[in-house]
């Protein structure tokens, strides 16, 4: 599937809805460039949404003073975005584990488990103030012959 | 790219047919007064018709349980139908699958209503 097709873009949003929709939209796109499957091009947009809901909702709080950073970077090997927020910061370590019985029925709380389901990578770094997310999903490189 | 629903009534069994993107935002509150309207009618008896959802997100899996839990505590059932692959999956990966009732046959889902 891979091939040495690389590309970049970064963005600065506004912490709206508008902005999830968009990093949705763009992630769908450059998953599709670098050639992931059908199965894996919505999961990794979903994945994408998910941190950007968590960006725009719980880390900047809609507010119209913070931003959202996004970068997308396609390199030999890997689909790389970042997704970074101004908020309080974020302890992956805190987040209640969606699976477990006492918060199966939980109306939220599912949307880093999402996440990481659908990324080979997941990482977290402190940006003082803000999170910054990163998600890394292999380009499965192409068979023998092919 | 919202989300629309269509309410029907068969056998005593409040039918939503939910159509579009159950998200963030619009599609999420949709539901949420959908399922408030129901409950206020005294309908209690709901069938979530998935069928032509396209797309739901956690929110939208979030705003699903809360339905069924509010049902549920108002003393009535909420009962999923027509699951595309990609809610099924995503209910399968988040472990709801067993914990909501699924159907995929109006009929027979209608039937196991308790009445």
């Amino acid at each position: 599937m891979a091939d040495s097709t690389t590309s970049r873009a970064s963005f600065t949003l506004d912490s709206t809805l508008e902005t999830v929709n968009r990093l949705e939209l763009e992630a769908e796109q450059f998953a599709q460039r670098a050639g992931f499957s059908e199965d894996d091009i919505p999961n990794i947009a979903m994945a994408v949404r998910e941190a950007a809901v968590n960006a725009v909702l719980h880390g900047n709080n809609y507010s119209t003073e913070k931003h959202v950073s996004a970068s997308f970077e396609t390199t030999s090997s890997d689909l790389v975005i970042k997704i970074t927020d101004q908020g309080p910061g974020l302890d992956p370590d805190t987040i209640p584990d969606p699976l477990a019985p006492e918060n199966i029925l939980r109306g939220s709380g599912r949307g880093i488990f999402l996440i990481r389901a659908f990324m080979d990578e997941v990482h977290f770094r402190q940006t003082h103030p803000g999170t910054e997310l990163t998600l890394i999903k292999h380009r499965t490189p192409a068979p023998a012959g092919n | 790219m919202s989300m629309k629903v269509s309410t029907r009534q068969v056998d005593g069994v409040t039918i939503l047919d939910l159509s579009g993107r159950i998200t963030l935002g619009e599609g999420s509150v949709v539901l949420r007064d959908a399922i408030r309207d129901q409950l206020a009618k005294g309908n209690k008896s709901v069938l979530l018709n998935l069928g032509d959802v396209s797309y739901i997100d956690s929110s939208g899996i979030g705003e699903l349980v809360s339905s069924f839990t509010t049902v549920k505590n108002s003393g009535g059932e909420l009962k999923l139908l027509n699951l595309t692959k990609k809610v099924h999956d995503l209910l399968q990966i988040t472990k709801l699958y067993t914990v909501f009732d699924v159907k995929d046959d109006e009929a027979s889902a209608v039937a196991s209503f308790t009445k």
